[in-house]
């Protein structure tokens, strides 16, 4: 049976440079994107919708914070840990940076062994991708249990601007939610590859469409926008 | 199985040409976005670097106009390598690129209106509740 929805890319046809060729594939018949699959073309669509979000949470912190009268928590000093005797500042932050990091980087590897359908290192990377992720999240979770502690709470921190719990909880739990729904997404498919469902174009339970290993790259897209958000978060809320 | 069908049915360019082609397919997966591992690992090392530069601004407490410039060059530069490499945005047609980067940029209108919309609520708020 042929497929009327594309699920590949297809051959794409020759391209004019620059704005040129924009204006000729977007007013072209059918298809505005001529070599990207609708999966690709919709995760970046939601993707780009994400960041909206997102910018909107960080739009409404930096009005909290430059139109507040009290001075704001040092953020410096709010996540400092004591490690082995000594006061480190924001060292807790830069571990879950190093940690994401490290998680998109074994993401894109696994793209790119997905592409050469080696199924155990694809799966094998994915997993170390995820278990990046989970450890992510619980070192959240410690920050969170501390902050709490300490006394943080929404609408108030012994510390200054009463603003500054609600702006944390939010961005950072949004965030924090991301990653655990993107390790869901990471093993589901992890499973998938080394079960070999792409190797035999096996139907999806759901869309009953035929899967390929271009969903680990789709995949690996929300997995690297998640690194993304946190880049800017960590600019913008934690270092500035 | 399903070209031998389309092309039994004699000459119908515009089905064929979006009908699902398992041999095109397959050769789009070899080759769709092949890259050498080693740029992988070089841009992993990349944002390993520009992470410690940003965490270094904080733990020597740099202040003012540098710590902010220093703080968005290396964000800036660390969110260019993820797009571009890791989410191969780079290889991608401009026609995606275009309508997935452009509308971002525009939410520094938004970021404008905020500025000055806070700094006069900061304004009213020093005038009016300063001595409360």
């Amino acid at each position: 049976m042929a497929e009327t929805a594309l699920t590949t890319t297809g051959e794409s046809s020759a391209r004019v440079a620059g704005w040129r060729g924009i204006a000729a594939d977007w007013s072209s018949d059918q298809r505005a994107f001529k070599n990207v699959s609708w999966g690709k073309a919709m995760m970046w669509i939601f993707l780009l919708s994400d960041t909206f979000i997102f910018s909107c949470f960080l739009l409404s912190y930096m009005t909290a914070r430059m139109s507040t009268t009290v001075p704001w928590p040092d953020t410096s000093e709010v996540f400092a840990l004591d490690l082995g005797g000594k006061h480190i500042p924001m060292i807790l932050i830069a571990i879950m940076t190093f940690v994401l990091i490290s998680s998109s980087g074994t993401m894109a590897m696994a793209v790119n062994f997905g592409y050469r359908r080696d199924r155990v290192k694809t799966a094998a990377l994915m997993l170390a991708t995820a278990a990046f992720g989970a450890t992510f999240v619980s070192m959240q979770g410690f920050e969170w249990t501390k902050l709490i502690m300490e006394g943080v709470r929404p609408w108030g921190n012994p510390w200054g601007a009463a603003q500054f719990g609600s702006c944390f909880f939010l961005i950072t739990g949004f965030h924090g939610t991301h990653v655990s729904i993107g390790v869901i997404f990471l093993i589901a498919i992890a499973r998938k590859v080394l079960r070999g469902d792409f190797d035999v174009e096996k139907r999806g339970f759901f869309t009953s469409r035929k899967g390929h290993y271009e969903i680990v790259e789709i995949t690996g897209l929300y997995w690297h926008f998640v690194d993304l958000v946190w880049v800017f978060i960590f600019a913008f809320f934690y270092l500035w | 199985m399903a070209n031998v069908a389309v092309h039994a049915e004699g000459p119908q360019p515009s089905l064929q040409a979006h009908a699902y082609d398992p041999a095109t397919a397959a050769a789009t997966h070899a080759k769709g976005q092949q890259h050498p591992i080693k740029l992988y690992l070089v841009v992993w090392g990349w944002l390993f670097v520009l992470s410690t530069c940003s965490f270094l601004v904080d733990y020597f407490g740099l202040q003012g106009n540098l710590r902010w410039s220093l703080i968005v060059l290396f964000m800036v530069l660390k969110a260019g390598l993820i797009v571009a490499v890791f989410m191969h945005m780079a290889w991608e047609r401009l026609a995606l690129a275009y309508a997935i980067l452009v509308p971002p940029v525009l939410v520094l209108v938004f970021v404008t209106i905020m500025v000055l919309e806070s700094d006069y609520t900061l304004l009213t708020r020093l005038l009016f509740f300063a001595s409360t």
